[in-house]
């Protein structure tokens, strides 16, 4: 075949592939990600409380540390011109919701960045290395593994001259010296498994450098796993800051939700009755974790798409017109293939039994 | 060969339809499947790889895993004559006693399906007290002997590992666990396909020959058309998820109706009989989620019309007597003579072959194909 003539002969190919599948074959190239339920409110959320992170401060009414009265001792509640009442020193709760989003959310971030990035460099190099090398980290990461986060949390946090106290970075750094080992331990296994691979093997074969191998080869197969691990760290670090500032070991006038804890818990809040002291900051840290842990969820179905439900959502069932009987089950038994009919079972059995075949049944033109 | 005559029904499908998820994005892997095996026949389920064989083969059992479900058609079983169960209303329990007493399957990879961690004799015995409940211990051990010594090994490996054997020996023994409660039908999904050939026809020898001994009948799955040929009794050609053709062996082999059909018995060479040029199939099988409009075939058949373009065949039982068959495709539809080479005449009465003669010499059956 001349090659001039090959462009022609291709795009002819493609008029008639185009004309095969109506649909074009690059629609099938696209990722699919799961859409499920899960994962849009999962995602949806957490993009909430990242802009609220950016934006929170300047949004805010008031500054979170301006005091409205120097004669009132008690918590004011909820009011018009303060929408979650005051704390007890008489700061707008609001403000400090939506301005103690930041540091909340640096730190997890920074925590969970930093932990992703030691567990990756720790994890892979014991699972690719091998041999005294992986002993030694393995060895590291269960140290860490063992040592128990929150006193030695404390600790360290005593330490702190109260300059740094507020310093966000700093804070997420101590947190994901702590938090890196579970993730370590995990990237490791996994690259054990991918570092027997024959691709692995083909690219060593070919005289690959390790840094390639682990960059090209290694890596790209560890990201859901990376990303899923990433996601537990941020859950981590957003629970861990919150129980540090609640029990008074950062900056106390560095505003968090955590903080605001801590101001709760000062002022009796609970046995007080004052609940718009404790109950805002505290929903914003369990909604933030449930974000991230429904992402999670998407991921390992993304990773393992048996995990994906077979069945519909009642919507998406309703938008397909599937009602009743047509409708898959939302559960599938293992070993028991659902029926899910459709249109009315043709064939009948219940009669004698003989011509296997009607042969004037007109089946034809019937197209799925 | 085998001495098969024509019997009762013993599972009849129709019009089975199985979707991989559903709504929209729905894949339909089985379209309108009518297939019927009789008491002890022995019948192949032909097709390249992802045309939908395993997928039928298990919805029939309902072992077939989410996201796979049925969406149509009915399967019948016949335990005896005149009595029927249909399997696809059948309950949970139902299923339970039906499989493997009456309906075993021998599944993809068998080799790979033993428990690792367990004895053969573990796991032959396990079936025994799960359906056979009033069998001793020692009874369990010898009918389990007993089943190994059928399919050809020695007793005494009763006590082995899955890893202390060969894959030719854990394949017979996936076989014997399969006929350990004496089923009627056998559901084999490429039961030979990781095996050499010296070690497959072993297995298919002792394999038809516990049939002639035991009765069962044989659904075999496999996308070797040549071993379908030698030893099954009819044969269903499958091709993206639709039956294209059903016939006798021996007439599929010598007469086939339908293009793709011949394409697959020109893709492998003849060991007797004249030369002929193997051509193959061009192209690839589709994309089930994007199939061509019309008939599934047309963009890779050479024999295509028009109306193969727009329309969609259905499996038609062709009016020839004693010629039991059926096939979709246009060319076949009465309306214009079709080409010769899918018009050769059937052998309507196949002598049985004497055991040890050669059979005859195949059909030239690609001589005038472009």
């Amino acid at each position: 075949m001349a090659i001039g003539s090959s462009t022609d002969l291709d795009s002819a190919q493609t008029a008639d592939l185009l004309e095969l599948y109506p649909n074009g074959p690059a629609s099938r190239r696209r990722v699919r990600l799961p859409r499920s339920p899960k994962v849009l409110i999962g995602l949806g959320g957490l993009i909430g409380f990242l802009v609220l992170a950016v934006i929170g401060p300047w949004i805010a009414p008031y500054s979170p540390a301006q005091v409205f009265s120097t004669t009132v001792s008690f918590p004011q509640p909820p009011s018009a011109a303060h929408l979650l009442g005051t704390t007890q020193q008489q700061q707008d709760v609001f403000s400090q919701l939506l301005a103690g989003g930041r540091s909340t959310i640096l730190v997890a971030f920074v925590a969970g960045l930093i932990a992703t990035v030691l567990s990756v460099v720790i994890g892979v190099a014991a699972g690719y290395a091998g041999g005294l090398a992986d002993d030694l980290l393995s060895m590291l990461a269960n140290l860490f593994l063992i040592l128990p986060a929150l006193p030695l949390l404390i600790v360290i946090f005593g330490f702190l001259p109260p300059s740094q106290g507020s310093d966000d970075v700093l804070i997420g750094l101590i947190i994901a010296i702590t938090g890196w080992a579970f993730g370590a331990r995990v990237l490791r296994a996994q690259t054990l498994s991918l570092r027997t691979r024959d691709y692995v093997d083909s690219a060593r074969i070919i005289g690959e450098r390790g840094w390639r191998i682990i960059g090209f080869e290694i890596l790209p197969n560890l990201i859901p796993i990376l990303a899923s691990s990433f996601l537990f760290t941020v859950l981590y670090g957003v629970g861990t800051y919150t129980a540090l500032a609640f029990l008074g070991l950062v900056n106390p006038n560095h505003v968090s939700w955590g903080g605001m804890l801590f101001y709760a818990q000062v002022a009796g809040a609970q046995q007080s009755g004052y609940w718009w002291l404790y109950i805002p900051p505290g929903m914003a840290v369990a909604l933030l974790g449930t974000c991230l842990a429904l992402l999670n969820f998407g991921i390992d179905e993304f990773i393992n798409p048996r995990l994906r439900a077979a069945g519909l959502s009642r919507r998406r069932a309703r938008r397909a017109g599937l009602t009743g009987a047509a409708r898959p089950p939302r559960r599938f038994v293992l070993g028991v293939t659902p029926v899910v009919r459709s249109v009315p079972p043709t064939g009948d059995h219940r009669g004698p039994v003989g011509e296997n075949l009607s042969a004037g049944r007109s089946r034809g033109g019937r197209q799925r | 060969m085998s001495t098969y005559q024509p019997g009762q029904p013993l599972l009849e499908v129709r019009g089975l339809c199985v979707d991989y998820g559903a709504g929209p994005d729905a894949v339909h892997a089985v379209v309108d499947a009518d297939l019927v095996l009789h008491r002890g026949e022995v019948l192949g389920l032909a097709g390249e790889s992802g045309s939908g064989k395993s997928t039928l083969a298990y919805a029939i059992t309902r072992l077939l895993r989410a996201p796979g479900m049925i969406t149509g058609g009915s399967v019948g079983y016949h335990p005896k004559p005149g009595t029927t169960v249909d399997l696809l209303a059948a309950s949970e329990g139902t299923l339970r006693v039906l499989r493997w007493s009456q309906i075993s399957v021998v599944m993809q990879s068998a080799m790979n399906a033993l428990n690792p961690v367990l004895s053969i004799g573990a796991q032959l015995t396990d079936v025994l007290q799960a359906h056979r409940p009033d069998l001793g211990q020692a009874e369990r051990r010898a009918r389990a002997g007993e089943l190994l010594a059928m399919v050809g090994i020695t007793a005494d490996r009763l006590g082995s590992y899955p890893h202390e054997l060969s894959g030719g020996m854990r394949q017979r023994v996936m076989i014997a666990m399969a006929l350990a409660l004496e089923p009627q039908v056998v559901i084999m999904d490429e039961p030979t396909t990781a095996l050499d050939v010296v070690t497959q026809r072993e297995i298919l020898e002792e394999l038809m020959e516990l049939r002639e001994r035991l009765g069962f009948a044989v659904l075999f799955i496999t996308h070797d058309l040549s071993l379908l040929v030698e030893i099954a009794d009819s044969i269903a050609v499958m091709y993206a998820g639709r039956l294209v053709e059903r016939a006798d062996a021996d007439a599929l082999f010598r007469a086939p109706r339908h293009p793709y059909s011949l394409g697959l018995l020109s893709s492998f060479p003849g060991l007797h009989g004249p030369r002929r040029r193997l051509t193959g199939i061009p192209g690839s099988p589709p994309d089930l989620r994007q199939l061509p409009a019309g008939c599934v075939f047309h963009p890779r058949c050479s024999y295509a019309m028009d109306r193969c373009r727009t329309d969609t065949p259905a499996l038609q039982r062709l009016d020839v007597k004693g010629d039991e068959r059926a096939v979709a495709c246009w060319l076949q539809d009465g309306s214009a003579a079709p080409p010769p080479e899918l018009a050769v005449p059937a052998p309507h009465e196949p002598p049985p072959p004497a055991p040890g003669a050669p059979p005859a010499p195949a059909p030239d059956l690609a001589r005038s194909q472009p």
